[in-house]
């Protein structure tokens, strides 16, 4: 028996009966993760739940990613601007007045944000209402153009933003970037956006607006015949996604403790780009899948950067060889499965209660 | 500013400008059959100043040699990133082939830092581009001199190329209709084979030029000269080989003509290209050349 014929849902239950099991069972399923945290945070290392943490942010920043580039069809490279704007926002917001004098040696800050400094929850909803506005102002020209010219124009702004990172030298303290960011971020902050993401983005999926997205991916035309507002509803997904993508670099801001224009280059995007297309353009649950992997795969993937010992050979190790890896993954990805590992499918409690159920019944 | 300094940046805005017009052909001509933007470019056109460092430092070959071989090599690579990465996508959706490209990308850069460390080398400058010409007051380093006269010979060669010969006819008729040439007895695969091996062994002419004038090679460093030549292609009309050329001489000149006038923003000037690229697509999509933007 293959693999595929595994995987096929028995008979499944009518939709609107399960749908108070599947809210239960959602629910169910966050207690388990949170006692699963709870465990993590008490007896593993500090190294094991600083990987959880930065898989949580990718997971987060590859669904709000994929709800651009998978749901919506709209092939954009701009998640680094978003993350660093986010980012910027909160940790200038977050540092005290003191640490930002001290950070600040060439050109001293501007007043306004030289003066104060808030808590974490208020500047972190700020930054990703900044985000999301600069995200609203970018779709005005980049939503003029479709397909490859979509994409170039994003990587633009992108490359634009770090730029005015680099130079803006009395807001963001050019390359220097900026230190002393306050270790704030720990399991239930990133979890907890996780969360928070997938409830929003899920919901927004499934509902009117979320299948008027998906017949924009499949015909724009076709679905402006149909009454759709193309461009406000591909505004709609972009602000979301910038939204959690801001909020995301916030946190990776107070992960990390240090931030430079250095970090949020085109990289971070591939990175994000090399795990959507893995899990699938446009499932959900698969750049959640693929998000982990990838964290927790590229920590794996340090071996073949390290001297080993293999069978009485001694291998060098390396350096750099991930990311050759990672690229080749890609490649590979795109010309022998283009599909990814969940295509534009989706874990729901109905697939996994249908394949449950399949096996009881023949056993 | 003098007439000396203005005369001085006019004739380096020229040499950047000949430098983007000589790789901006590359993705314009593949884009003109393939609707593909070939991110790999600018990295092809790292490995093409690589292979002629190896032969002019490692094997001691005098400059036009390790040029022309670079550019034989740089052209077969070419050939093998097409044949091996995107001929088997030709027929999936537009965007799995500009992902893979932006895969091949990462993959020639990350190959690069990997196999030749990211150190940056120093690429020596030959004999006859290290003079200094001095009109006056105007100084000029010959290499800026000579770079736009050997661009436009090779320009004109390729022009000549393209309007005079069979496959030129050939690559002209494929960027019209994909379908029809086929009808006609033409194997695209081997005209798209030539685009790209022509393609990119002008990136590698163009890359050599540009080691030399910053006289130092680094894996990363076809990133931004990559991206700045397609936005010339795109100023151009991308598809249309003569605007491209246009295109790349006109962004050259921009950016020079910033940093000399306004010495402040020069921080700014790789955001130039970019903002210039998001002002086209807004006001004339079609480039200066003025086709019609296919979607």
């Amino acid at each position: 028996m293959n693999l595929r014929d595994l995987l096929k849902p028995g008979p499944l239950p009518p939709a609107i009966q399960s749908r108070r099991r599947d809210t239960l069972l959602t629910i169910g399923a966050c207690v388990l993760t949170a006692v699963g945290l709870w465990l993590l945070q008490a007896h593993t290392s500090g190294y094991v739940v600083h990987m959880a943490c930065v898989g949580a942010l990718f997971a987060t920043l590859a669904v709000s990613y994929n709800l651009i580039n998978g749901v919506t069809g709209q092939f954009s490279l701009e998640p680094n601007a978003f993350v660093a704007c986010g980012a910027y926002v909160t940790a200038l917001l977050t540092l005290s007045p003191a640490e930002k004098e001290a950070s600040f040696i060439l050109e001293p800050l501007i007043w306004p944000l030289s003066a104060f400094s808030i808590p974490l929850l208020p500047a972190l909803v700020i930054a990703g209402l900044l985000t999301a506005l600069m995200a609203f102002f970018m779709g005005f020209p980049v939503f003029r153009v479709r397909g490859d010219y979509l994409a170039i124009v994003t990587l633009g702004f992108g490359e634009v933003i770090r730029v005015v990172a680099n130079n803006a030298q009395s807001v963001t303290n050019g390359p220097l970037g900026l230190k002393g960011i306050p270790h704030l971020t720990n399991l239930w902050w990133s979890w907890g956006l996780l969360a928070v993401c997938l409830f929003c983005i899920v919901r927004l999926v499934h509902s009117s607006y979320g299948r008027a997205l998906k017949a924009i991916r499949e015909d724009e035309t076709a679905a402006e015949a149909m009454g759709i507002n193309a461009f406000w509803h591909k505004m709609l997904a972009f602000t979301l996604s910038a939204f959690f993508e801001g909020v995301a670099g916030g946190l990776l801001a107070h992960l990390i403790t240090t931030i430079s224009p250095s970090l949020f280059t085109f990289f971070l995007t591939f990175n994000l780009l090399i795990i959507i297309v893995v899990g699938g353009l446009g499932s959900t649950t698969g750049a959640v899948l693929a998000a982990f992997l990838f964290t927790f795969g590229g920590e794996w993937l340090r071996v073949v950067e390290e001297p080993t010992r293999l069978l009485g050979w001694d291998i060098p190790g390396i350096p750099g060889m991930r990311m050759v890896i990672f690229s080749l993954i890609l490649v590979g990805v795109m010309i022998f499965l283009r599909r990814g590992i969940l295509g534009r499918h989706d874990f729901t409690w109905r697939w996994i209660i249908a394949v449950l159920g399949r096996g009881r019944t023949r056993s | 500013m003098d007439a000396a300094q203005l005369t001085q940046q006019m004739i380096n805005g020229l040499t950047l400008g000949s430098l983007y017009a000589l790789i901006a052909i590359g993705y314009t001509m593949v884009y003109g059959i393939l609707r593909l933007i070939n991110f790999a470019h600018g990295d092809v056109l790292m490995v093409g100043c690589y292979f002629a460092w190896f032969g002019a430092v490692q094997f001691g070959l005098p400059w036009w040699v390790a040029l022309m071989g670079s550019m034989a090599l740089t052209a077969a690579l070419g050939v093998l990133i097409d044949q091996g990465a995107y001929r088997p996508l030709r027929r999936a959706p537009r965007i799995s082939a500009l992902i893979t490209a932006i895969g091949v990308s990462f993959f020639l850069e990350n190959l690069g830092l990997v196999v030749f460390g990211s150190r940056p080398k120093a690429f020596a400058r030959p004999e006859i581009f290290n003079h200094i010409y001095q009109w006056g007051e105007v100084r000029v380093l010959s290499l800026s001199i000579w770079v736009p006269i050997l661009t436009a010979v090779i320009l004109a060669g390729l022009l000549l190329f393209i309007h005079r010969t069979r496959t030129g006819m050939a690559m002209r008729a494929l960027s019209r209709d994909l379908v029809t040439v086929q009808l006609m007895g033409i194997d695209p695969n081997r005209i798209v084979a030539a685009t790209f091996a022509l393609g990119s062994a002008l990136a590698a002419a163009g890359g050599v030029f540009w080691a030399m004038k910053y006289p130092q090679i680094n894996p990363l460093m076809g990133v931004l000269p990559g991206l700045k030549a397609f936005v010339a292609a795109v100023l151009g009309g991308i598809g249309n080989v003569t605007g491209a050329m246009l295109g790349g001489l006109l962004l050259g000149m921009t950016e020079i003509m910033l940093v000399a006038l306004l010495p402040e923003l020069a921080g700014y000037r790789d955001a130039l290209a970019f903002i210039l690229l998001i002002a086209i697509l807004i006001f004339r999509p079609s480039g200066i050349m003025g086709q019609e933007l296919p979607e």
